[in-house]
């Protein structure tokens, strides 16, 4: 029999995955061999004057994707260490177990806007409540003001944000892992922190490493945090690439150039998470 | 007797037709919004506009967000709504978006929207995609009421395609309770050696607000500061940048311009009368409240507003707001011109010259068209021209959250902030007298009005706030800024930035 129609049925999935996946990229890379802007609209061909604009001349992207770098790396290490500890915590029997868990995950389900308004209102250094309380011991930290303050004024909200979501992803894990490691390891005596290095981490890495990536990945296109909080000051402490991105394409409408710079972003994202990713591998399942 | 009866009723009858109030009575009941004054006599007045019938027609509308603007265009639609049988549907769109939101349909070749809200600032980039306001229209004894400057800024090189409804220019507000006070006049002399009174130099306002920063000179029980500014970075800083530098910077013995040589399109940026601003501007940081480096306009307005510190500057908002019902210190302000500076640069002999000198900035403001490719452009003027009506704009002058501010001669009548307003009569009589001033200067600086507009501020923004950051100094962020501004110019081609800017510089030589 002839199954050859069988491959229409392919069409509606394809024609989707053409449209909202091959089509934007291919668009994006046609618009960063373009000039345009708004004085000058429209699809022309410039070749690579941007990309060459944007590896010579531009030292702010390459900053701001360091900066990235640093601000992603961090937060992500603290919503793991802080997630895991979370889940760890109402994995076992303890009382109101399942309101905690319900309670840990109500940060994410925050509108990150409207979260990150009232932690600017939180960290206003003249209006707010956090310098009110800390007066009493006589110090008033410049949380949004500072240029290194502010970055961790960022970190602090990004950690509240998202961990809740490290938290779900690691408490799945941890739901699934089988009971016999823990029966045998209980049996010849070992310790909760042997236990915990011996069999819940080891066990827990392939899901870790998954958890981890999902969230760098995230972290790496963080925007309205900044956005919200600082735009990205003082001067361009808290700049990332993806507020930069946005600064050049929406407001100054460098179409053409925050196109090349969103390309030239999404494959050192693609290489960078992709060793990332290899070296977690072998760095947590060397055995 | 019967005689006097009838003379009495017919000179009732003849007021309850001819008077203005007569229709005050008839639209203020319906539209409660308009009751200080009720309709006025107009082109476009709630009696003009209910002959209109637009039934069956829709108009759409981009504006900002509520409620800054936002809340007027939505409350005159719902009333136009009612007087036309027009069907009005408005979008609110944040500040930062209005350009993009009406720019990539606009270079798509669409018009999603009949009516854009927006800056004056954008008219450059926006006017290809404009209607020009009809002679109808700039014809009205209303459009005639709009000051020469505000014409200006609405148009461009001598056509209108912005339909005035605001008018913006950055000025100094102060804390009059303080300024005027004898006794604090008398503290300020014993400790500091010098006259306490209205800053005429940024110097002098550096001083002023130093003294009184961080202490408790109202007697309210909290610390009050300096001054509160726009310094966060890429909200509007560089207005306030701007605002600092014209007195430096804007000489009126060189005249072909201010942000550029027009002849060779050489930035003036970094010369040394923009460092001296931004040197004074780093040293602000230490007289604002704490956290004031991240004040954004808003912050800026319920710092003034809120009676946090001595001085501000930029916008009407903070002074509106400072003089509203609610404010705890309405009728305790101040406005004057913004201050000046004992010496000004002279790009062309490159020497400062030590004389005083003092520059209003007619700042961009809010400002709206009508799409170009509507299909309702008639419904969509008359709609503009129905906001901004005598009744419609004494209104909402009213309101500061509003953010209308007076554009039109008549604004400049103290009584209707003392009748309507509650203005104390010496406040209202600074206040429009302030407000003239600019107008009858010669010396003034108009917003940049470029093809690009935005990477030329953008670069300020980021230039500037590095320099407040203590990231870079004030000579090598301009330095920056200026190096940023040659590249502009060369991507965007400096025969366009040229002709465009030989527009604005022909405004700020009187030559326009």
């Amino acid at each position: 029999m002839n199954f050859k129609h069988k491959y229409f049925f392919l069409f509606p999935g394809l024609f989707v995955l053409i449209g909202i996946l091959i089509f934007p990229i291919i668009f994006v890379v046609r618009l960063s061999l373009s000039g345009w802007n708004s004085y000058n609209p429209g699809l022309d061909y410039i070749g690579l004057e941007n990309y060459i604009r944007l590896f010579t001349d531009d030292p702010r992207f390459w900053e701001s994707f360091f900066r990235l770098s640093f601000l992603s790396v961090t937060t992500v290490i603290l919503q793991y260490v802080i997630g895991f500890a979370l889940a760890h915590m109402v994995w076992k029997d303890i009382k109101f177990k399942r309101f905690f868990r319900v309670l840990f995950l109500v940060p994410m389900m925050t509108t990150p806007v409207i979260m990150t308004v009232i932690w600017r209102t939180f960290f206003h250094e003249s209006l707010g409540p956090v310098n009110d309380l800390l007066s009493v011991f006589g110090v008033a930290p410049k949380w949004l003001t500072d240029p290194v303050i502010a970055k961790f004024t960022v970190i602090i909200v990004e950690v509240w944000q998202w961990t809740p979501f490290m938290f779900l992803l690691l408490l799945a894990g941890l739901l699934s892992l089988p009971k016999e490691p823990f029966l045998a390891a209980a049996i010849d005596g070992a310790s909760p922190v042997r236990k915990f290095i011996y069999v819940t981490f080891p066990l827990m890495a392939p899901i870790s490493i998954g958890a981890i990536i999902i969230r760098l990945i995230e972290a790496s296109k963080i925007m309205d945090t900044v956005y919200v909080l600082t735009s990205g000051g003082p001067g361009t402490s808290t700049e990332t690439s993806s507020f930069y991105i946005f600064i050049k394409g929406l407001r100054e409408f460098q179409m053409g150039y925050a196109a090349s710079m969103s390309f030239t972003y999404l494959i050192i994202m693609i290489i960078s998470l992709t060793i990332i990713a290899k070296v977690l591998t072998k760095v947590l399942l060397k055995e | 007797m019967k005689l006097m009866k009838t003379c009495l009723t017919a000179i009732i009858s003849s007021l309850m037709i001819f008077s203005p109030m007569a229709y005050a009575d008839k639209w203020s009941d319906q539209f409660p919004h308009i009751k200080a004054t009720g309709d006025i006599p107009g082109d476009c007045s709630y009696e003009k506009m209910s002959k209109k019938n637009y039934k069956g027609k829709t108009l759409k509308i981009n504006t900002h967000a509520i409620p800054v603007m936002g809340e007027p265009t939505a409350l005159h639609a719902e009333q136009f709504e009612k007087l036309t049988g027009a069907k009005v549907e408005v979008t609110h769109t944040p500040a930062g978006d209005l350009y993009s939101k009406a720019m990539v349909p606009f270079q798509a070749g669409q018009a999603p929207y009949d009516v854009v809200f927006g800056f004056s600032n954008f008219i450059n980039d926006w006017k290809r995609y404009l209607a020009p306001v009809p002679k109808k229209y700039m014809n009205s004894p209303e459009m005639k009421d709009v000051t020469k400057s505000h014409m200006g800024v609405s148009s461009w090189d001598g056509t209108m395609y912005q339909y005035p409804v605001d008018g913006d220019r950055h000025y100094l507000k102060y804390r009059k309770d303080v300024i005027d006070n004898p006794e604090m006049q008398k503290k300020y002399k014993a400790d500091t050696g010098n006259e306490l009174r209205v800053p005429r130099t940024w110097k002098e306002y550096a001083q002023m607000a130093k003294y009184f920063n961080d202490w408790d000179w109202d007697g309210d029980g909290e610390k009050e500061y300096g001054s509160a500014e726009v310094m966060k970075k890429d909200d509007l800083m560089f207005a306030a940048f701007f605002s600092r530098s014209v007195a430096y910077a804007k000489n009126p013995r060189t005249p072909g311009g201010f942000f550029f040589d027009l002849e060779t399109m050489k930035p003036n940026i970094n010369n040394p009368g923009f460092v001296e601003a931004l040197t004074d501007w780093v040293e602000a940081t230490k007289y604002v409240p704490p956290g004031g480096t991240n004040f954004g306009l808003g912050d800026e307005i319920g710092s003034f507003g809120g009676g946090q510190t001595l001085f501000s500057f930029s916008w009407d908002d903070a002074f509106i707001a400072a003089m509203q019902d609610d404010s705890p210190i309405k009728n305790k302000v101040g406005a004057a011109p913004l201050p000046g500076a004992d010496r000004v640069w002279n790009r062309v002999s490159n020497s400062w010259e030590n004389q005083y000198n003092q520059a209003p900035y007619i700042v961009w403001g809010w400002a709206v068209g009508v799409a170009k490719k509507s299909k309702v452009k008639d419904m969509a003027f008359d709609y503009l021209c129905f906001f901004s009506n005598g009744a419609n704009h004494q209104a909402d002058l009213a309101i500061g959250r509003f953010g209308v501010n007076p554009f039109k001669n008549s604004d400049f009548d103290p009584n209707i902030y003392i009748n309507s307003m509650g203005w104390d009569p010496e406040i209202a009589n600074s206040y429009t007298q302030t407000l003239l001033d600019m107008e009858k200067s010669n010396n003034r600086v108009f917003p940049l009005r470029v093809p690009g507009v935005f990477e030329f501020t953008s670069a300020v923004a980021t230039g500037t706030s590095k320099a407040l950051a203590g990231q870079l100094s004030p000579q090598e962020a301009l330095d920056e800024v200026a190096k940023e501004w040659e590249a502009i110019v060369s991507r965007v081609g400096k025969k366009a930035v040229q002709d465009a800017y030989a527009v604005g510089v022909k405004m700020e030589d009187n030559k326009l």
